[in-house]
């Protein structure tokens, strides 16, 4: 404790003598100025060059976050499947799922990153040429456009029913588990509720006048003569090439803690399970995977850190995401103690966010027996 | 019950005919026939390896016949995924490593198959569980989960589950040779108790005095053969093969 206190003071003296020397300003004002600059990728903002340094903070973090959000859920269907894959008993599913986790482990992340962006993304023909897909899928080099839908005037009022109809339908669903309970038999308690789901749904769908209409891309001619994409859901090719980069990564290492977990249970509990007379899916639902995700969840808790953290790499192919709105604010103005506080500030608390949601998952899981 | 012609005129609940396995190049069982009547209780015995878990563990299916076949209860195990569970829910089996599941409690261990396979409704398979339970003489372990308790009874916790299913035959594969000695008698006490009960068994052990007091019938397994059948009477006082005689005067 006392050399931890002693350490501790002797670096705020340094600190404080560095400060003096260099005559650095700590502070934040800084961050209410204009930034002078934009972003070639915006979501659920407006940004403007004239706004705020702190607004543009702001965009940044939500394209870290964008791009850890979408991330993480693709990186766990994809890690699962592979994980699964590899213990397939069939040779060549195997074997392709072993040569994508021995490849992709074993190279840097930041390479990958920059050959999914310059080798395959911007390889991808101009906008006038763009690779048309069934009329619904456009890829060129500037964005990769896929279909998507737009709302319409009740979305408001359609997307709140169809919030209750889910509450409704697990209300249904464990009133029906209850009943089976007490009375045997079976009663298709998810099966119920999944119907009950879908007729709301579907039935106010039409109801409230079809709330969500598809939106597809389409290559129009401006009145100048210039091509563009219109509509649909445009994916610049920086954020394609760090989320595939990312997604691909991390699946990787997924696979091999899902592989790990599955294969770290006692054969005995399967066949214990099989000689009761479970089935197969009963056996993976009821024994298996219970056991197995107390393995799983704290190493995948760190994949989707270390996910969190290696979005700085992004930062390569000038993404938009906090470390680059840093340093670009640092190539203006300087201010690099404040911003890059700042900036560890970010991570770590978004980091310790998933942390705790994990921790409070895998406490749930763990909590029984063992 | 040691007169062959009255056990030949019942009626078989097992039966087994020219049945093989093998595990890649090695054959663990070249040629098993053997029939089980009902509530006969059946020892096998035998060297390590010579086959009898296999054996055993062929029954259910949790090892694939290669060859022969097996009719149990009148239905024969096939690729059929649907004979397959129906004969998997007749046959209780007890294993060596007990196998109960550790996320779950001693309670939940008895009575997941009947609520999932059976549809037994919840307060009836706990109200069956505790009796088991009581059978097997711990009761007062229902809320514990399994880690929580000694080899012995975990063993029986395991019986009881097997039992739970209400099976027609119970399988047991060396039942006792994981436990610490002093445990071994409260589970074989539970076995002599289900055998009495009528129960039809089939026991791969080595404990040869329980299997001397219990067994209708032996069968002496060596490298995949049934080597010599007969009763206890037959088997201990005047074993026909050398090879019977040999195993026996190791292990006695």
């Amino acid at each position: 404790m006392i050399q931890a206190a002693i350490a501790a003071g002797a670096g705020l003296i340094v600190f404080y003598l560095v400060v003096k020397a260099l005559d650095l300003d700590l502070g934040y004002g800084f961050l209410s100025g204009p930034a002078g600059f934009n972003f070639s990728n915006q979501w659920l903002t407006n940004y403007d060059s004239n706004d705020s340094r702190l607004g543009a903070y702001g965009v940044g973090i939500l394209n870290t976050v964008r791009l850890v959000a979408i991330g993480i859920v693709m990186t766990t269907v994809l890690g699962v499947l592979a994980g699964i894959a590899r213990l397939s008993d069939n040779w060549l599913v195997s074997r392709v799922a072993m040569v994508y986790v021995e490849t992709i482990r074993n190279t840097p992340l930041l390479i990958q990153i920059v050959i999914w962006y310059t080798v395959v993304l911007l390889q991808l023909p101009r906008i006038a040429e763009a690779i048309n897909v069934f009329d619904v899928f456009y890829l060129s080099n500037r964005a990769l456009a896929l279909p998507y839908v737009s709302t319409g005037g009740n979305f408001g009022p359609w997307l709140i029913i169809v919030v209750v109809g889910a509450v409704a339908a697990i209300v249904l669903r464990s009133w029906l588990r209850r009943r089976e309970e007490r009375a045997g038999g079976t009663q298709h308690a998810t099966a119920w509720a999944l119907a009950l789901f879908a007729v709301v749904s579907v039935v106010t769908f039409f109801l409230t006048g079809t709330p969500l209409e598809p939106d597809t891309p389409s290559l129009e001619i401006s009145e100048v003569g210039l091509l563009s994409i219109i509509g649909g859901l445009q994916v610049s090719p920086e954020f394609a090439a760090v989320l595939l980069g990312l997604v691909i990564y991390t699946g990787a290492f997924i696979a091999e803690i899902v592989r790990s977990g599955i294969q770290a249970l006692p054969r005995g509990q399967d066949e214990a399970a099989a000689a009761l007379g479970l089935s197969g899916y009963q056996r993976m639902t009821l024994i298996i995977l219970p056991q197995a995700l107390r393995v799983i969840i704290p190493p995948l808790t760190n994949q989707y850190l270390n996910l969190t953290k290696n979005s700085s790499l992004a930062v390569a192919i000038a993404y938009p995401e906090i470390i680059w709105v840093g340093k670009t604010m640092i190539n203006n103005i300087g201010h690099a103690v404040p911003l890059f506080v700042l900036i560890f500030a970010t991570y770590l608390s978004l980091s310790l966010a998933i942390s705790v949601v994990m921790n409070t998952f895998n406490r749930r899981v763990q909590l029984a027996g063992r | 019950m040691t007169d062959n012609d009255s056990i030949d005129a019942r009626v078989p609940i097992i039966i087994c005919e020219d049945v093989t396995v093998s595990f890649g190049d090695f054959q663990a069982l070249k040629g098993i026939s053997a029939r089980v009547y009902e509530q006969e209780v059946v020892v096998i015995f035998g060297p390590s390896g010579s086959g009898k878990s296999t054996f055993i563990r062929t029954i259910n299916r949790l090892e694939e016949h290669d060859g022969g076949r097996i009719v149990v209860d009148g239905i024969e195990l096939n690729d059929d995924v649907g004979n397959l569970e129906q004969i998997r829910s007749e046959i209780g089996m007890v294993f060596q490593q007990f196998n109960l599941f550790p996320h779950l409690s001693v309670m939940r261990n008895i009575t997941l198959a009947p609520q999932k396979v059976r549809g037994v409704p919840k307060q009836e398979a706990e109200e069956q569980a505790m009796e088991l339970l009581e059978r097997v003489g711990i009761p007062e372990q229902a809320q514990k989960f399994p880690t929580q308790l000694s080899g012995g009874q975990q063993q029986r916790v395991a019986i009881a589950r097997a039992l739970a299913m209400k099976p027609k035959i119970m399988l047991f594969d060396e039942p006792t040779s994981a436990l610490d000695p002093e445990m071994i008698k409260e589970v074989l006490d539970v076995m002599g108790e289900l055998a009495h009960s009528g129960m039809t068994m089939m026991i791969v052990t080595h404990e040869m005095g329980f299997a001397r007091e219990v067994a209708d019938r032996f069968l002496f397994f060596d490298e995949g053969l049934v080597v010599e059948e007969g009763t206890p009477e037959q088997i201990f006082t005047n074993p026909k093969e050398d090879r019977t005689k040999l195993f026996l005067s190791q292990i006695l």
